[in-house]
């Protein structure tokens, strides 16, 4: 058998002569490979953007709203019946096995002031089982407790911005600040977290005892009233069962006759991310696999040129049988010399679809991730698609008839 | 044994319906160290009996025994290995690699035998040596003269140590200068290396450096002569 490091440099010997030729050919190949990469690591980059975000806002959420989807034949907006209580928050967290937290909601939008500073942000009353929910831990001082929720005390939890804009570089734990003209002890500063994907800035928040709210800073239309409660399954598995218990546990505790509508909705919000997940998913294969196409184009490329090539070197070919080589040997060279093409192509296309992606994030401001995967599959491919356009043009090579081949002009 | 033996070799090629009889019942023997010139009109058939001889075709009945072994029956790949161990080939017009040194030239047929790079370029210097061009490997077919070209195909065909040496018409493309240069190479190979060579050849001047002249006429031998070399 043909010595392969001897039949690599030949191979090269051959692509140099037609360089203008190899080149274009290589072309092909390099915006295939290039389009590939640059098309998963947009979609890699927004899937990984939305299980960032699962892990943001906590994992395994229910959310419980008020209102009714249908009443009566009339659809409600959700949220227009308040219905939902403390109390139900508690007897859920106390009666549905599947639940390992809850945190009821009651929130609204005030002016705080910090001696000259002042800002307007969203303010939110729940329980300290808030931050075990929303897998938000502190960055500095501690949690309000059980007891700060029983006696509405006047503490409060800070986000990151309104740190930011209220006391500057300064130390805000122990300090007061006024939440509607009524001072607060600041207590905790929340760790970041960033922004949520609709844009929205999660840091720009105030968490206090949901009863210092309800009945210091926002008033309810009935005692207890919460507008969400936040629940948190123990596990993924436990997600539907925990859904199911709430159900049960919220028309018992609301009396709702077997016919009647809920007059409330839980939400499974971490189903609806991981469906999200997954459609992008699917987008990413969908997109990579549209960019193959291009892939494959460039290797009817190579096929076209390598046919043209044993065309042209017929004379050579006869010439190598005459002195001894044989059917592998000939089909070798020509096939090597698709694989070099397609694999010098492959490593080009894997730095074009690189700086593309790098290009795309820059200008459409979308996250890429270029994945060790997705590289190793576009080599790997190229590699492929040169032995498989190469092989057939080395076929035909290895099987001329060599007197013909020597009389060739 | 006789090196060479045919027996009753037949080719017929077929050009759609008709028939063409290329050779017919063609029976010889060339024993080691023979000399033999083909001699014959075109169309004589000598062309095809030289690519049988040479194992780049098949006759289409009768035997062809090389070394005592029947090449018939031997398929694509191991008539490829005759070829390269056994055969030289030199052809009326050079049949050389393009941009390809001499050297890398001379060294192809050991590419298909399996020597290491080191054992190839030592034996390809060798054999350029023997045939009066050192210090030429480096050079490129086309910055070489006709003769020149001629010799590295020599060497190509010699470096294999193979035992016959087939040249189709090998001076045709020279002056009658270099084409006596090369005729005398021929004769040193054959006198000093027991190589035995055979020649095909339109010119009788060319034919008379051989010790035995065969001339085909109509797809048969019509004469075998040997001669004593004055």
């Amino acid at each position: 058998m043909i010595n392969i490091v001897s039949t690599v440099k030949i191979s090269f010997r051959a692509l140099r002569v037609n360089k203008m030729r190899s080149a274009l050919t290589m072309l092909g190949i390099i915006i295939g490979v290039g389009a590939v990469i640059a098309m998963l690591a947009v979609g890699t980059g927004a899937s990984r953007r939305i299980s960032e975000y699962i892990s943001k806002m906590g994992s395994n959420l229910l959310m419980i709203v008020p209102g009714t989807t249908t009443a009566g034949g009339v659809r409600m907006g959700s949220g227009t019946q308040p219905t939902l209580t403390l109390a139900d928050a508690e007897a859920i967290l106390k009666e549905s096995r599947a639940v390992s937290d809850v945190a009821p909601v009651l929130s609204g939008v005030a002016q705080v002031v910090y001696g000259h500073q002042n800002w307007s942000t969203g303010v939110v009353g729940t329980t300290p089982g808030m931050l075990n929910v929303r897998d938000w831990p502190l960055a500095s001082g501690r949690s309000f407790t059980q007891q700060d929720v029983k006696s509405a005390t006047k503490v409060c939890l800070l986000g990151q911005t309104v740190v930011e804009n209220l006391f500057g570089d300064m130390d805000p734990i122990g300090q007061f600040i006024r939440i509607k003209n009524l001072p607060f002890t600041v207590i905790g500063v929340l760790a970041p977290k960033g922004q949520s994907p609709q844009g929205q800035d999660q840091d720009d928040t105030i968490y206090v005892p949901v009863t210092t709210a309800q009945k210091k800073l926002f008033g309810t239309t009935f005692p207890g009233m919460v507008r969400t409660i936040m629940v948190k399954a123990k596990s993924t598995e436990d997600l539907a069962s925990a859904e199911k218990q709430v159900n049960e546990l919220l028309r018992q505790r609301h009396r709702i006759g077997p016919k009647q509508d809920n007059d409330f909705t839980v939400r499974n919000l971490t189903q609806f991310m991981q469906a999200q997940e997954q459609s992008t998913k699917v987008m990413t294969l969908l997109l990579g696999a549209i960019a193959s196409v291009s892939l494959l184009v460039g290797g009817i490329g190579i096929m076209n040129i390598m046919l043209v090539s044993v065309t042209e070197r017929t004379r050579e070919i006869g010439i190598r049988m005459a002195i001894g080589a044989k059917t592998w040997d000939i089909r070798l060279q020509f096939i090597i010399e698709a694989l070099i093409l397609s694999l010098i192509g492959g490593v080009a296309g894997i730095i074009a679809g690189i700086s593309a992606s790098e290009i795309i994030s820059a200008l459409a401001g979308w996250a890429t991730v270029v994945s060790p995967f997705a590289i190793l599959t576009a080599f790997g491919f190229s590699g492929l698609v040169g032995i498989f356009f190469g092989f057939y043009p080395a076929y035909k090579a290895s099987l001329l008839d060599p007197i013909e081949a020597l009389r060739y002009e | 044994m006789p090196l060479i033996e045919t027996h009753e070799i037949i080719k017929i090629y077929r050009l759609g319906d008709i028939e063409l009889k290329a050779l017919a019942r063609v029976s010889f023997a060339i024993e080691k160290g023979e000399f033999v010139a083909i001699m014959g009109p075109s169309g004589s058939g000598k062309t095809t009996f030289m690519n049988i001889l040479g194992c780049l075709d098949k006759p289409t009945s009768g035997q062809y025994l090389l070394e005592g072994i029947d090449v018939g029956g031997l398929n694509r790949d191991e008539l490829a290995g005759i070829r390269n161990k056994k055969i030289g080939f030199v052809f009326q017009g050079f049949n050389l690699l393009p941009r390809t040194s001499a050297v890398e030239n001379i060294e192809l047929p050991m590419l298909y035998d399996g020597f290491s790079a080191k054992e190839r370029t030592r034996r390809a210097l060798r054999a350029l040596e023997s045939v009066g061009l050192e210090g030429r490997g480096d050079h490129h077919p086309n910055q070489l003269s006709g003769g020149q070209q001629q010799r590295v195909a020599i060497a190509r065909a010699l470096v294999n140590n193979a035992p016959i040496i087939l040249a189709d018409e090998p001076t045709g493309n020279l002056d009658s200068k270099t084409s006596a240069e090369i005729m005398d190479l021929f004769l040193k190979l054959n006198n000093e290396s027991n190589i035995t060579v055979i020649l095909v050849t339109h010119e009788n001047n060319i034919a008379a450096y051989s010790k035995r002249i065969i001339k085909f006429l109509d797809g048969s031998i019509v004469s075998d002569e040997k001669r004593i070399k004055s």
